[in-house]
């Protein structure tokens, strides 16, 4: 893991000098990567900003045993470098080059001592914190700025709120699927983050790596992701779902089927972290707050699609066979309803909207691996529970509170705990209100 | 054919390695939540790390090595008791998704940075600062044995010491299990895997079986934990949700709700995966699947072998299809239909 992290740190910045020679040459994977064996060591790190975002372009100097290496942090924020001695590395980081408003941490030591060794990864942290968070900052507030507490101001509460919408909304797409698929089925899918991961690996192999125009290869990875589902219902869980199969067992099944999953795609891909669109970010500011362009597309369409598959619910006479299903399928089935139809449009959606999530999210967090939406799949299931099992709109409410809760965490803590946070409110729910915000009593049983 | 035998080797060291028997004891723990109770626990690794982390920090501290396991295992006593609260009165999903959460709780705030200083952070505790007070204990002494191929030390880090006493733990568990199951406490927990409601009616209070169940299961997942890095580190990230998944496939593998099963499980876990390695590395060419895809290609091997043993021998190697209580514990929220007795023949009305 720690070996592929810095496989990406090295792959981006051989991307950066092959693209700046040839573009052809851009798509051509690098082959010097630090992995640590018996010859080899690794020093390695990410630096993060203040608010979370990755420090990119940071220089730090390496020695280890008179040999000096000069680095800089790639896209993700990450360095790396192999080492072929035993011994205490130095790390020096060259402050001056910290993105503007960081500065580091003053209980860092600066330079780090790394005692790194063969055959194994050793790093070190060097902690930024926004320069107006330790205070240092003289700078004028601006006007009405009378919130700014010693550590989270306007300004940054505002920026993480954006994230969390964004994450929000994509944790959304992502999370409607799994809910539907309980709702109809009662399965608890463990699987659905790999739907997610799928998304962005296709899209990542057909934008990157085949160069389609972005909205082009997002459209066809939505398609292969929806038949995905679709032979997925149709070649093993309708015929499970036939034998009889408890709804336990099934959901180990899920649990295999994530497994073989996500190693077969690092059987493929590999464990690096891989970047779906070649291009650097542009941003654009809107206020206080910088988004990406990416990330203000990718929220639109999400808004879009999940008006779209809220009026499909309510509107139409298959949402509302569906949320039929979802309430009684004895009774649904009992009053005309093709269950399986609807159960297999179900998995079909359900996997082409997570597929999507899984491009967007490509696009927005800089980069999907394999483990992507494994990581996903935990906020998944809270926001689920939290809106109420099987209930789609319950669903939306809960990715929304999820997201935000997550992306505001980073505003006091540090960004190990966000997703421990989201879990912990998931937990305290269930103590409190156990069907979740729609949910109703019966349900839990 | 030579490296044919080295495979052949390699599969029977692992077979009686601590990691092998680590898994072992996780397994037997799960299978007293999931085989005998019926509690979906996802969070396995979680109780394996709390144990690790308890008993590693315990002994940094200072603390003798059988009060740092004692308290590893309240610890882990105290995680199941916070995680049991608010689940075991729900239906079984809800238990899955706290139990799986909770276990990456704790990963998160072992590898935290703000607590670098206690638990060693993303680079976790290395195994010297923790194992003195356990090799201490050795009456093997220093030196090496060979027994047929293999050669340990008798003490050192990893070693046929930790061999010994993690197959005994193993040993002593089996037995305490199949005791324990025999018990009228155990017949209740199987019970409970049955009809819970059939036993509430019968005065039980399943909630308190439940609670039990789980802590128990918990802390002995804590010693799975404690033996899994006594030879290593703890390393947060070696015990994430893979373990879980890892400890379920060795339990479904051997056979829940059976006493040998998790032992057997585990050990044709690890010889599964080390035999497909070892055969991809031999005789597919390094074009088609290199060292390292020859392991991930293991890996996927493992979750379609999952998929396949749940679908098609839900009992595993050692279970019985024919008893009926296997037929059943899988079945939480919709049992399939049963077939029903036909109904009595109409009595003829009394005059």
């Amino acid at each position: 893991m720690l070996a592929g992290l810095l496989l990406i740190g090295v792959a981006s910045l051989g991307l950066m000098g092959l693209g700046a020679t040839s573009a052809s040459a851009a798509t051509a994977t690098p082959t010097t990567a630090c992995v640590a064996n018996a010859t080899t060591g690794c020093i390695q790190g990410t630096i993060k900003q203040g608010n979370g975002d990755p420090a990119v372009g940071v220089k730090l100097t390496v020695t280890t045993g008179g040999t000096t290496e000069n680095l800089v942090t790639d896209a993700a924020g990450k360095w790396g470098v192999a080492i072929t001695v035993t011994g205490p590395s130095t790390v020096t980081l060259d402050t001056t080059s910290l993105p503007s408003g960081n500065t580091l941490d003053p209980s860092i030591a600066n330079p780090a001592t790394v005692n790194g060794g063969l055959g194994r990864n050793a790093g070190t942290i060097f902690k930024l914190v926004s320069a107006d968070s330790t205070g240092l900052s003289t700078a004028a507030p601006s006007p009405g700025d009378s919130t700014t507490t010693g550590s989270v101001t306007w300004e940054r509460f505002l920026q993480q709120a954006a994230s969390g919408i964004r994450l929000g909304l994509l944790l959304a797409l992502a999370s409607v699927g799994l809910s539907l698929i309980y709702g109809t089925t009662g399965l608890s899918n463990f699987a659905h983050g790999e739907q997610v991961t799928l998304g962005g690996l296709l899209a990542f192999v057909l934008a990157n790596q085949l160069g389609l125009n972005l909205f082009l290869a997002a459209f066809l990875t939505v398609v292969v992701c929806a038949a995905t589902g679709y032979f997925q219902d149709a070649l093993i869980w309708k015929p499970l779902r036939k034998r009889g199969l408890p709804n336990t067992q099934l959901m180990i099944v899920t649990i295999g089927l994530s497994i073989a999953l996500q190693y077969a795609f690092q059987f493929f891909i590999g464990a690096k972290t891989v970047r779906i669109d070649k291009a650097n970010p542009v941003t654009v500011e809107i206020g206080p707050i910088t988004l990406s362009v990416q990330s203000l597309w990718a929220m639109g369409i999400a808004v879009a699609v999940i008006i779209l598959v809220g009026l499909f619910l309510l509107r139409s006479r298959i949402g509302r066979a569906t949320r039929a299903v979802s309430d009684n399928p004895s009774l649904a089935a009992a009053s005309g309803i093709d269950v399986d139809a609807i159960i297999r449009l179900v998995w079909t959606a359900s996997a082409g909207l997570a597929g999507l999530a899984g491009v967007m999210l490509g696009l927005v967090l800089n980069g999907v691996n394999w483990q992507t939406g494994l990581q996903l799949l935990l906020l998944m299931f809270a926001a689920v529970t939290l809106g109420g099992l099987g209930t789609a709109f319950g669903a939306l409410a809960g990715a929304m509170i999820i997201g935000m809760v997550v992306e505001l965490t980073n505003l006091v803590l540090p960004g190990d705990f966000k997703y421990a946070t989201a879990l912990l409110i998931l937990i305290l729910v269930l103590l409190v209100r156990p069907q979740g915000i729609f949910g109703r009593r019966e349900r839990i049983g | 054919m030579n490296e044919f035998l080295t495979t052949l080797t390699a599969i029977a060291a692992s077979a009686f390695s601590p990691s092998t028997a680590a898994l072992a004891i996780a397994a037997i723990g799960l299978n007293i939540h999931f085989g005998y109770t019926g509690l979906l626990n996802m969070g396995q690794a979680g109780f394996m790390l709390v144990g690790a982390y308890a008993f590693a920090i315990s002994i940094v501290a200072g603390i003798p090595l059988f009060p740092a396991v004692l308290i590893a295992l309240v610890a882990a006593a105290v995680f199941a008791l916070i995680l049991g609260v608010p689940t075991l009165k729900l239906r079984g999903d809800y238990l899955a998704i706290v139990t799986i959460s909770a276990a990456e709780i704790v990963r998160m705030i072992g590898r935290s940075s703000l607590l670098t200083d206690i638990t060693g952070g993303s680079n976790g505790l290395t195994g010297q600062s923790y194992r003195g007070p356990f090799t201490d204990l050795s009456f093997l002494g220093d030196g090496q044995t060979t027994l047929g191929p293999f050669t340990y030390d008798n003490t050192g880090s990893n070693g046929w010491w930790i061999r010994l006493v993690a197959w005994s733990i193993v040993g002593i568990l089996c037995l305490f299990v199949f005791l324990l199951m025999r018990s009228p406490w155990g017949r209740v927990l199987r019970g409970i895997r049955e009809d819970e409601d059939a036993i509430r009616s019968l005065g039980k209070n399943v909630y308190s079986y439940k609670m039990q169940a789980l802590i128990l299961g918990g802390t002995i997942g804590a010693l799975g934990g404690i033996i899994y890095v006594l030879p290593a580190s703890v390393q947060a990230d070696s015990m994430g949700r893979s373990m879980t998944f890892f400890v379920w496939t060795a339990l479904l593998l051997g056979g829940a709700a059976t006493v040998f099963g998790p032992v057997l499980g585990s050990i044709i876990f690890f010889a599964l995966r080390l035999f497909v390695q070892g055969i991809a590395g031999q005789f597919v060419p390094d074009s088609i699947m290199n060292g390292q895809q020859a392991e991930q290609f293991s890996w996927i091997l493992i979750g379609v072998v999952l998929m396949l043993v749940v679908i098609f021998r839900p009992q595993g190697v050692l279970g019985n299809k024919k008893e009926p209580e296997l037929q059943c514990q899988l079945t939480s929220d919709s049992p399939p239909p049963r077939p029903r007795p036909p109904p009595p023949p109409p009595r003829a009305s009394p005059p």
